[in-house]
C-alpha cells in the first residue's frame, strides 16, 4: 500500500516522459547490438555451407546466391534491420526449413523457466541468510554464510555442480542426474545456478543492513520507542533492500549466461547450447537472431528493472 | 575592560586526555602494508599465490616430461611417484599439465584483470577530464554496452580470434572496460576541482600529467581492491569459457580446459585424479585471490583501522595484565 502512494500523480506527465526516453535508449541499445554483432560474425573466417557440409565450391556458392550472402554487407544489413524491425529472424543456415523463431519459441522457456526458478529461489534465499547475517553478527550463521560465498567463489560452476551430481545423484539418488522431463530435473540446475545468486545477495545485504543501521534515521525510531522487530522490518530493510534492485537487471543478463554452462552440464534443452552451436556452425542467421535476441530479453528486464526502481523509491528523480 | 580573561579560559586538566592522539601517527602506504602483513589470512593467501606461481614457472622446467608429451605405455596412471598427479589417457604427465595450465590461467587472471582496467583507465580519465559532450558520449556508449551481456561478446570475439592466452585477454578488455571506466569517471570528476589539481593546473601541468600524476595516487587503493577482485572472474571467465569449448586450444592447455576434461571421467574412481587436481588448483587459486582482495580492502578502509588500533591495544594490555605487570594506562 505504501509502495504504490510512494508514486504522486501529479508527476505522471514527467514519468511517461521518463518512460518514454529510457524506452527509446533500449532501441538505442537493441540496435547497437544488433549491428556490432551483425559485422563481428561477418568477420568470422569461412562461410557456412563449407563448414556444415563439405559442398563443393560452385554448390556453395550457389547457395551463398541464393541466400543472398554474395550481396553486399551494407545491402545484407539493410535487410537484417527490416526484418529486424518485423521481429522476423529468418531461417537457419545450417538447418534447411528450421526458423530461428520456432527455435526460441520452442528452447527459450527451458531456459526462462531455469532463471525464473533460480531467481525466485536464490534471492530471496539471499535476502533472509544476509539479514540474518547482519542481525546476528559473529555467529555461527554469519561465518556459515561467510563459508558459501568464499566456495561459490572460489570453484568453479561447472565443478560444483559435477560434485553436487555426485552427491544427489550417484550417492544418494534423490534427484536425476541429467535430462529434462519433469520438475525433479530442474532442481539441482536451480540450486546450480542460484548458489552464486544466494552468495551475492547473502553478502550484499549483509553489508546495507550494517550499513543503513548506522543511520541517524534508525536511532531515531528507535529513539520513538518502536520495537526492535518493527525497526528492522520496515525501517531497516526497506531502506537496505533498495540498492539490491538496481542489481537486479544485471543479474537477469548474468543468470541466462551462466546458464550456457549449467545447460550444458545437466543436458538441459536450452537455447545457450544452440546458440554455442550455431556459432561453430558459422549459421548467420542463427547466431545472430539468438543474440539479439537475448540482448531485448536483457535489455527489457533492465528497462523493467528501472521503472520498478522508480516506484519503489519515491526519492529517485523521475524527470 | 580585558577580553583575554572572557574569551579565552583556561582547559581544565581533566579534559586534556580527550584531545591526545590516541595512536602514533604514520604515512598512508606504509601504514596500510603493515595492517595487511599483520593479517594472517592475507598472509597466507600471499604465499599460497607466491606457491602456485612458482610452481607453475618452475615445475614444467624441471619435470622430465613436456606438457604434451605422449606415453601411450603409460597411459591412465593414478598418482604414483614418476608421476605424481597420475598421467591422461594418452599417457601425458598431469603434474606438468596442470602446472603448464597454471601458467595460462595465471597470465589470463593478471592480463584479464589488467587489460579491461588499463582501457576502462583511460576512456575514464578522458571522459571525466574533458567533460561536456565528450563525457556525454563515452557514458552513453558505456551505458549501452553495460547492458549487453558480456558473455556474447566474448563468444562472438573468441571465435573470431581464435583461442588462445592473448586473445582471450583481448576480448575481456573490450568487453569488460566499462566498470572502470565508470568508477574512475566518478573518481576524476571528484578530484578535478580540488585545490592541489588547481595548484597543478596553475603550474602549467597537461591535462593527463594531472589526472596520472596527481589523481591516480588518490585512487590507488580503491584500484588495488578492484584489480584484486577482478583476477579471480577471469580466470573464472578462462574456465567457463573452456567448458563451452571456446578457451585455449589445445595442444596448449589450461587449468579451465583441464578440469573440463577431467569432469567427464570425474564418476569413475580410477580417473578421479584428472578431475581432482586441476580442479583443486584452480579453486586454490581463485580463494587466495578473492581472499587476499578482502584482506587489501580491509587494510586500505580508514575506518576499520582505529577499531583495529584498538582492539590490538585493548589485547596487548590485557595480556601485560595476566603477567601481572605494571600496566601504564
Amino acid at each position: 500500500m505504501s509502495l504504490l502512494s510512494s508514486v504522486s500523480w501529479k508527476g505522471w506527465d514527467s514519468m511517461l516522459r521518463y518512460i518514454l526516453r529510457r524506452f527509446l535508449i533500449s532501441l538505442a541499445t537493441v540496435w547497437m547490438i544488433a549491428t556490432i554483432c551483425f559485422f563481428l560474425i561477418r568477420m568470422l573466417p569461412g562461410n557456412p555451407f563449407i563448414v556444415a557440409n563439405p559442398l563443393d565450391m560452385t554448390n556453395a556458392e550457389r547457395l551463398m546466391d541464393y541466400y543472398g550472402l554474395s550481396d553486399p554487407l551494407w545491402q545484407q544489413y539493410v535487410r537484417f534491420l527490416g526484418n529486424l524491425v518485423h521481429l522476423d529472424f529468418g531461417y537457419s543456415l545450417a538447418h534447411p526449413g528450421r526458423s530461428v523463431n520456432d527455435v526460441i519459441i520452442q528452447y527459450f522457456p527451458v531456459t526462462a523457466q531455469l532463471a525464473v526458478q533460480a531467481i525466485l529461489f536464490g534471492i530471496p534465499t539471499g535476502i533472509l541468510l544476509g539479514i540474518l547475517s547482519a542481525y546476528r553478527r559473529g555467529s555461527g550463521l554469519d561465518y556459515g554464510t561467510q563459508m558459501l560465498t568464499i566456495l561459490t567463489t572460489a570453484i568453479p560452476s561447472y565443478v560444483l555442480a559435477a560434485l553436487l551430481q555426485l552427491l544427489f545423484s550417484v550417492q544418494l539418488h534423490w534427484f536425476p542426474a541429467s535430462g529434462w522431463k519433469n520438475f525433479s530435473y530442474t532442481i539441482l540446475p536451480t540450486i546450480c545456478l542460484s548458489l552464486g545468486l544466494i552468495a551475492g545477495y547473502c553478502r550484499f545485504m549483509r553489508t546495507l543492513m550494517l550499513e543503513v543501521g548506522q543511520q541517524d534515521y534508525l536511532r531515531t525510531a528507535k529513539a520513538k520507542g518502536l520495537s526492535n522487530i518493527r525497526i528492522i522490518v520496515f525501517h531497516q530493510i526497506r531502506n537496505a533492500i533498495l540498492p539490491l534492485v538496481t542489481n537486479l537487471g544485471l543479474e537477469i543478463a548474468g543468470l541466462l549466461m551462466g546458464s550456457y554452462v549449467i545447460e550444458k552440464i545437466f543436458s538441459v534443452p536450452g537455447l545457450g547450447k544452440y546458440f554455442v552451436t550455431s556459432i561453430n556452425e558459422l549459421d548467420y542467421t542463427m547466431a545472430l537472431g539468438l543474440v539479439v535476441f537475448q540482448a531485448v530479453v536483457v535489455v527489457a528486464a533492465n528497462f523493467l528493472v528501472d521503472l520498478l526502481y522508480g516506484i519503489v523509491d519515491p526519492r529517485v528523480k523521475v524527470a | 575592560m580585558d577580553t583575554r580573561e572572557l574569551d579565552f579560559t583556561p582547559v581544565p586538566e581533566s579534559s586534556r586526555d580527550a584531545d591526545q592522539i590516541v595512536r602514533p601517527s604514520t604515512r598512508y602506504w606504509p601504514e596500510v602494508w603493515k595492517r595487511l602483513f599483520r593479517n594472517r589470512l592475507a598472509v597466507f593467501c600471499l604465499i599460497l599465490i607466491a606457491v602456485i606461481a612458482v610452481l607453475a614457472i618452475v615445475a614444467p622446467i624441471l619435470s622430465p616430461y613436456a606438457y604434451d608429451e605422449a606415453d601411450l605405455m603409460a597411459s591412465n596412471l593414478a598418482p604414483c611417484r614418476e608421476h605424481p598427479f597420475g598421467t591422461d589417457k594418452t599417457g601425458r604427465d598431469m603434474w606438468t599439465r596442470v602446472w603448464v595450465g597454471a601458467r595460462a590461467s595465471l597470465l589470463i587472471g593478471f592480463l584479464g584483470a589488467l587489460a579491461p582496467f588499463l582501457l576502462g583507465t583511460v576512456i575514464g580519465a578522458t571522459s571525466g577530464w574533458c567533460g561536456g559532450w565528450v563525457d556525454m558520449v563515452i557514458m552513453r556508449i558505456c551505458d549501452i554496452m553495460l547492458c549487453i551481456p558480456s558473455m556474447i561478446y566474448l563468444i562472438l570475439l573468441l571465435i573470431v580470434m581464435g583461442g588462445s592466452v592473448q586473445s582471450m585477454v583481448l576480448a575481456m578488455a573490450l568487453s569488460g572496460w566499462m566498470g572502470s571506466a565508470r568508477g574512475f569517471r566518478g573518481r576524476v570528476m571528484q578530484f578535478k576541482n580540488r585545490e592541489f589539481t588547481l595548484a597543478a593546473r596553475l603550474q602549467g601541468a597537461s591535462g593527463a600529467r594531472i589526472v596520472f600524476r596527481h589523481i591516480l595516487p588518490n585512487i590507488l587503493g580503491n584500484i588495488a581492491v578492484g584489480l584484486s577482485s577482478a583476477v579471480p572472474g577471469a580466470i573464472f571467465m578462462e574456465a567457463g569459457m573452456s567448458y563451452i569449448g571456446l578457451g585455449v586450444t589445445p595442444p596448449r592447455t589450461s587449468l579451465g580446459q583441464l578440469s573440463t576434461e577431467g569432469i567427464n571421467f570425474f564418476m569413475l574412481p580410477s580417473k578421479f585424479h584428472l578431475f581432482l587436481f586441476p580442479a583443486l588448483v584452480i579453486s586454490l587459486m581463485i580463494f587466495a585471490f578473492f581472499m587476499f582482495g578482502n584482506c587489501l580492502r580491509d587494510a586500505l578502509d580508514p575506518r576499520l583501522r582505529d577499531e583495529e588500533y584498538n582492539a590490538r591495544r585493548l589485547r596487548s594490555l590485557r595480556r601485560a595484565l595476566r603477567r601481572g605487570k605494571k600496566v601504564q594506562a
